[in-house]
């Protein structure tokens, strides 16, 4: 099963992968095959009583994200995966992949069966 | 010049799906001045199909940001200018533009500027060009080549965009530096004589977003996930603040402030580097004098930090290190008086010894003599005209250290007519009436004065709407050839023409190239761009054409430079300054009647400079947030780009919300003694109480072109007043005062 790894503690939002999608497939303004979502911003305290900030996103892929099929069978990494800044994304076989969970705040997102 | 191709075998053109993909960098118009490696897909007719990041360039290693993969949709927008545009003088600001030819064009520009040059003499005819253009060799070489020396920008006060800190290092520093990213290296993160910072400083800056020195903000998250320690000092709670190790959320303007209670703070407790101070500083005991009128006590009142909290940060600069210090653009314009506060900044990081080592500050090697902004082409204007450069006598800094005229003094030349009169105006990829010009209607009004004003743009904007007599059209990058000699630690990298300029557009370096040789023959030798280009690149050793087989092209690079006699002319060793150390008491600032110290002046506008304000506008306004999507005044017009970021934001805390009746998604009035302007509000934690953050260069492109799209409405700099310090480098722009109330239509 073709997927990808996300790992949520580095992506920044920049939204480079939402528009690298949107150009590469020729989607529609507000159409897109991956969506940057945020989570925050709010301040807690930790158990220790200092001031934390809960500020993050998750890149989730959309029902149109066809995983790139047409770059990746001629060996080329999908475009979100490619542009990526953060780095935060990986493609592969969910096997694979899920040898790479190590961290929290990583996730896997099967694409296909 | 010992340099480094970092493209060698990797061919500038291949062949894809039946395209042509190209190898090749971007630098404006449209987007940013950070020249990323890029791949450009066009079909056989020459249109371009899609972007893709360079994963050959260094410098992005082949990733890339949302504004890239509109340029397609910028290429083929319906707005482009294609045409050269006249106007009657009488019809400014109505949209009577009829289109000329090329020759009638530059006819009439000729002969205007000639005959205005001829009764008045050259210096009354002002270039200016926007912020982060690939253009500042050509336009210096037009000035002064047609013989004023009046090149600018009208727009920022005291060019507060960055040059603060430049202009002043030129005197403490003999030279630039910026934080060690691995930058200057091709194999980057993984090169061997690198390590990552143990600590990053970031100081006003939403770096992820936003940048300056030729930075990518992933580089700094390259290094968090390498190690490095992050203090991020900055108001707002960023993304970075959220990965930071130490936050600290001063008030806005008094990062100087900060600084001087890290200097006082390292030399009283014995934490500075001593063996590098006796060896390679001059001034330490001047400067431990100056930095015990700043104890912890004062400098907590001040920055309304904790003192705890200023230790720690000092503490983790000495204990962590190596340090580098990411300093922002607030840096440099949240406080006039910027220079001492960038003083101040560095000294820190100076004595602390983390100067030109891995993981510190490095001094790089430029190409272009001076950098990018010092310009090309000085020996074509004589010592004659160079010395009725505006604004010299009041702020001597701008005689020698920067080829910029100070925006304010300009302005007041334009409404005095004294010590001359000014008559025509270049402005070249420039929209100071919505970007970055404080009481923008003085800078149009003032403006509305000259004889003769010509624009060079790729779009029409609020500035061509209201100003142009000539409006000239400028093609995109895909569509020309040029250099991207970009800011930082800095690379030749090609731009490679991929396809026909749309209409009769032209590149601004043809345009430059064309006008100057009838200016200036002598001055523009070349019968090429190309050609210009192969002159400029002459330290590299590579021909233009050469360099787009190989490009980027990075300088070799050493640490230490000034253990080994590389950093001044004479080849011994130590700093490009008088005493060949690094000035803490500075004798560039001494000679032109500045303090050599480094000093905190407090902000003003602001609650302890001017209460009496204070108490009617309660609010520090913060203008200039940056957005993913738009580069200063641009990308309004692209719907990618405004369907992500669609109107201007107002940021204020819940608790300034309630205290001042105003609720999420409201439109806000922002007004002050100065003007108004309005636009939406968002409510969030992530703003400190006590301060407003605001969007800046908003108008909208579908708006009416009559009322200048709109610009005034919105227009934060409505609030902001020119102020540009004792040296003239600096502005506040960053920390005015302000009240909030609900718009009323």
């Amino acid at each position: 099963m073709k997927a990808l790894l996300i790992d949520a503690r580095w992506c920044y939002g920049c939204h480079g992968c939402e528009l690298a999608c949107q150009t590469e497939h020729g989607m529609k303004v507000g159409e897109n095959g991956i969506v940057v979502t945020q989570i925050g911003v709010w301040p807690y305290e930790d158990k220790g009583g200092a001031e934390k900030w809960q500020h993050s996103y998750l890149p989730v892929p959309t029902d149109q994200c066809d995983a790139c099929a047409a770059r990746t069978s001629e060996g080329e990494l999908p475009t979100c995966v490619k542009h990526c800044f953060a780095n935060c994304l990986r493609f592969g076989e969910v096997e694979e992949l899920a040898k790479g969970l190590t961290d929290a705040k990583q996730c896997l997102y099967v694409i296909e069966k | 010049m010992e340099t480094i191709a970092a493209g060698q075998g990797f061919p500038l053109h291949t062949r894809k799906d039946g395209e042509t993909v190209t190898r090749t960098s971007a630098w404006t118009a449209p987007g940013c001045h950070n020249g990323c490696g890029i791949k450009i897909h066009t079909d056989d007719q020459g249109n371009v199909t899609k972007i893709e990041g360079d994963e050959a360039t260094p410098f992005n290693q082949g990733r890339l940001c949302a504004r890239c993969f509109a340029v397609p949709d910028a290429l083929a927008a319906d707005d482009r200018l294609l045409y050269p545009l006249k106007r009657a003088r009488e019809d400014r600001g109505k949209d009577k533009f009829e289109r000329i030819t090329w020759d009638e064009a530059y006819d009439l520009i000729e002969a205007t500027f000639n005959d205005i040059k001829e009764k008045y003499g050259a210096e009354s005819v002002i270039f200016q060009q926007g912020t982060g253009r690939d253009i500042t060799p050509y336009i210096t070489r037009l000035s002064w080549s047609f013989g004023s020396p009046n090149f600018g920008g009208v727009g920022q006060s005291g060019d507060s965009c960055y040059l603060p800190r430049i202009a002043g290092m030129v005197g403490t520093l003999g030279g630039f530096w910026l934080a060690d990213y691995s930058q200057q290296f091709v194999d980057r993160f993984d090169n061997p004589e690198w390590r990552a910072p143990g600590v990053i400083f970031n100081v006003g800056v939403n770096l992820l977003v936003s940048n300056s020195d030729g930075v990518m903000g992933y580089w700094m998250v390259e290094c968090l996930k390498r190690g490095s320690k992050l203090i991020n000092v900055d108001p707002k709670i960023t993304w970075l603040s959220s990965r930071a190790d130490l936050v600290l959320r001063p008030r806005p303007g008094t990062d100087g402030a900060l600084a001087m209670g890290m200097i006082n703070y390292l030399i009283e407790n014995d934490l500075y580097d001593k063996d590098f101070v006796d060896k390679w500083c001059y001034g330490f005991e001047q400067l431990a004098e100056r930095a015990k009128e700043y104890p912890l006590s004062k400098v907590a009142a001040i920055t309304w930090l904790a003192e705890d909290d200023i230790v720690r940060a000092t503490r983790m600069i000495v204990e962590d290190g190596p340090a580098a210090l990411q300093w922002g653009l607030a840096a440099d314009s949240s406080n006039a008086e910027a220079v001492p506060a960038a003083h101040a900044m560095q000294t820190v990081f100076q004595i602390t010894g983390n100067v030109d080592v891995p993981g510190g500050m490095i001094m790089p090697t430029d190409i272009l003599p001076g950098g990018y902004a010092g310009g090309w082409g000085r020996e074509l204007i004589s010592q004659e005209q160079l010395a009725k450069k505006i604004g010299i006598k009041k702020y001597p800094m701008y005689a020698f250290a920067t080829p910029y005229t100070e925006s304010e003094e300009v302005l007041k030349v334009l409404e005095s007519g004294e010590p001359y009169e000014l008559h025509a105006c270049w402005n070249q990829t420039m929209n100071p009436i919505s970007c970055m010009a404080p009481e923008p209607e003085r800078v149009l009004r003032a403006f509305q004065k000259l004889d003769f004003f010509v624009d060079v743009t790729p779009y029409m904007t609020p500035t061509t709407m209201a100003l142009a007599d000539v409006v000239l059209p400028v093609c995109l990058f895909p569509e020309r050839n040029g250099v991207a000699l970009t800011t930082g630690s800095q690379r030749a990298a090609a731009m490679v023409k991929v396809t026909e300029p749309r209409g009769e557009s032209k590149s601004d370096q043809q345009i430059n190239l064309e006008l100057g040789k009838r200016f200036n023959p002598k001055g523009w030798p070349w019968d090429t761009v190309e050609e210009m280009f192969t002159e400029m690149i002459k330290p590299t050793g590579y021909t233009f054409e050469e360099l787009c087989e190989v490009s980027p092209v990075l300088p070799a690079f050493q640490y230490r430079k000034y253990e080994k006699g590389l950093l001044r002319p004479d080849g011994q060793p130590g700093f490009n300054t008088s005493t060949g150390r690094i000035e803490l008491w500075c004798g560039m600032f001494q000679s032109i009647g500045q303090d050599p110290l480094p000093y905190y002046e407090e902000v003003r506008p602001g609650p302890l400079a001017t209460p009496d304000l204070y108490e009617k506008y309660p609010l520090i306004l913060t203008t200039g947030v940056r957005r993913w999507t738009t580069f200063h005044s641009e990308h309004r017009n692209m719907p990618r780009m405004r369907a992500i970021v669609k109107e201007p934001l107002a940021q204020m805390n819940p608790a300034d919300a309630e205290k001042y009746g105003v609720k999420d998604n409201d439109i806000v009035e922002l007004y002050n003694n100065n003007g108004k302007a309005h636009m939406r509000l968002r409510v969030t934690p992530e703003i400190m109480e006590g301060n407003i953050q605001t969007d800046h260069a908003w108008w909208f492109p579908e708006g009416d072109p009559e009322d200048l799209y709109g610009v005034m409405d919105v227009n934060v700099n409505n609030l902001c007043e020119y102020d540009c310090g004792k040296h003239g480098f600096g502005t506040n722009i960053k920390a005015q005062l302000c009240a909030v109330r609900k718009y009323e239509e």
